[in-house]
């Protein structure tokens, strides 16, 4: 039974189809990376499967359980699942601490200093121990996005979601976090990521997946995608990102 | 970010350039002050001089500013005036309460919600559309002459009644407007963590908006602490009544200039408050954008 599983999933906004029927298995522990142009349908995937975003088509399952059918308790889900925003979404009116704390504390009923102990131990185990007093504006790009991954952790998901998580971050920045997801992976994390950072996907992803205008053209170990592609239009896209000197 | 923090302003200093800077008098020094002050001065002694050596000055003096009319009628109007600020206060809180359930109503998606929101809407359009006196005189004349069991029929009441519904149609368009300036992907962020429509709006949305609305809110609350005077359409004596009273017996209006000075002297500390709250949201901003 997959940890995830998408059936011929579509969703247009308007006259604009931007999933075009997608069917993709993710295993437990697997690490699947989404590559693809801006615009392939990568962003609305991860929202379709947060139930951000409603179907026009298709199902989706989660640990066998299909979480599209009709009476589903979509808050339920999401507490299942954990997503990270590209431009972190954190809270701005509640200090670092409390933005972790508050799903829990409010969703899953933990006490306050129950909920804190389980917050400031994953600030802590990514470096932000000192930093649960401040306010998000108080901090920089990158730790704001930690922050970010912190607070989707700290409710225990059994899949996380990555969208871009880097594309709205300084250069400089843009390792720290990677990292955080790289330890996420070697922790035996089941995570989908939607990803422009080739070599972070090469590196961490078990399996690659090319969308191409709402469309999974092409999927396999990363090796082979990246060195050894199939398709015409994948290799054209790595061509492009070779040439823009990101692979 | 560094060098922000090596450069940080004196406080005392951005006080008094805050202060300046309120006046539009930043950045003029010394010399630039004391230019102020004299031509201020210089102005002030023009309008003086202008105004008593005119012809007609002795006339306007004697209906308006009689000292002893004026200070005759002070205490009762300043007594009568504590019906007013009565009003107000208890007036404001149910104002912020009701009004927002109507901004809620309003900003709840989907089709279902449908008839709760054109009756919000249609609530914020009467409230707005109809003359605040004209409420007043609806429910306050109307409703206690129904005679109804269980229906108060104090003038007062209903007064207040008529002003919480017409303000409420206001106070409702500043919060809707607060909470529509909350980006979606703050309710996306906090659904995506499970939490409930409802809990994203009471911990994410709402504590947002209303720190935005903060400033045209007591705006709003301006408004009504002056037309607490509508009540004395009803024959109720507030401020407004009892210089009208004590006018009519000594045909003179220094009793009015009473009452509006102590309406002023609560209208003006709430309308630098709201200046100072902006001038502070302002200064926060670009604060917070030396971060992003």
């Amino acid at each position: 039974m997959s940890a995830l599983r998408l059936d011929g999933v579509h969703k247009s906004f308007g006259a604009n189809e931007v999933l075009r029927g997608i069917d993709l298995a993710v295993e437990d522990h697997e690490v699947v990376c989404l590559i693809g142009a801006s615009g392939s349908g990568k962003s609305t995937l991860l929202r379709c499967v947060n139930l951000l975003e409603r179907l026009d088509g298709g199902r989706i399952f989660l640990g066998g359980e299909e979480i599209t059918a009709r009476g589903v308790d979509v808050n339920a889900v999401r507490r299942r699942i954990g997503i990270v925003f590209q431009a972190y979404n954190l809270f701005p009116h509640m200090s670092v601490l409390r933005n972790v704390t508050l799903a829990p504390r409010d969703v899953l009923g933990l006490s306050r200093a129950e909920a804190e102990e389980r917050g400031l131990e994953l600030l802590a185990r990514f470096g932000l121990e000192d930093r649960h007093d401040e306010y998000p504006d108080r901090l920089s790009g990158g730790q704001q996005q930690r922050v970010a991954i912190v607070r989707a952790l700290a409710m225990r998901p059994e899949l996380m979601l990555f969208d871009e998580v880097t594309s709205a971050l300084d250069p400089e920045l843009v390792a720290e976090v990677l990292s955080v997801i790289r330890e996420l992976a070697e922790g035996g994390m089941t995570m989908v990521i939607a990803t422009h950072e080739m070599s972070f996907a090469r590196d961490i992803a078990s399996r690659v997946c090319f969308l191409d205008e709402g469309l999974i053209l092409e999927e396999g170990p990363p090796a082979q995608i990246f060195s050894n592609p199939r398709q015409p239009r994948t290799e054209q896209f790595l061509q492009r990102i070779i040439e823009a000197g990101r692979l | 970010m560094a060098s922000e923090g090596d450069r940080r302003p004196d406080p005392e200093v951005a006080r008094r350039s805050r202060l300046l800077e309120g006046l539009r008098l930043e950045g003029e020094g010394a010399r630039g002050v004391a230019i102020a002050l004299l031509s201020s001065f210089v102005f002030v002694a023009v309008v003086i001089v202008a105004v008593t050596q005119s012809a007609g000055w002795p006339e306007v003096k004697r209906a308006f500013f009689d000292w002893g009319d004026i200070s005759n009628a002070f205490p009762d109007i300043a007594r009568a005036f504590v019906l007013n600020v009565k009003i107000f206060l208890v007036c404001e809180v149910f104002i912020l309460i009701l009004a927002l359930v109507i901004a809620v109503l309003r900003s709840l998606p989907g089709p279902v919600f449908f008839p709760l929101r054109a009756l919000a809407i249609l609530y914020a359009d009467l409230a707005r559309g109809v003359p605040t006196i004209l409420v007043i005189a609806l429910l306050g004349f109307g409703a206690p002459a129904l005679q109804l069991q269980g229906v108060p029929t104090s003038r007062v009441f209903w007064a207040g009644v008529g002003l919480i519904l017409i303000y409420s149609g206001y106070v409702a368009e500043v919060y809707r407007a607060g909470i529509e300036s909350v980006h979606p992907s703050q309710e996306a962020a906090a659904r995506s963590l499970g939490l409930s429509r409802f809990q994203a709006l009471r911990r994410v949305i709402l504590p947002q908006a209303i720190r935005r609305v903060i400033p045209p809110l007591l705006n709003d609350f301006i408004g009504l602490q002056k037309d607490t005077a509508l009540v004395a359409v009803l024959g109720v004596i507030d401020a407004f009544n009892q210089a009208q009273i004590y006018s009519n017996s000594t045909f003179t209006y220094g009793a009015y200039l009473a009452a509006a000075a102590l309406f002023v002297a609560i209208t003006i500390p709430l309308a630098r408050l709201t200046d100072w709250l902006i001038a502070r949201d302002r200064r926060r901003q670009q604060a917070g954008s030396a971060f992003a």
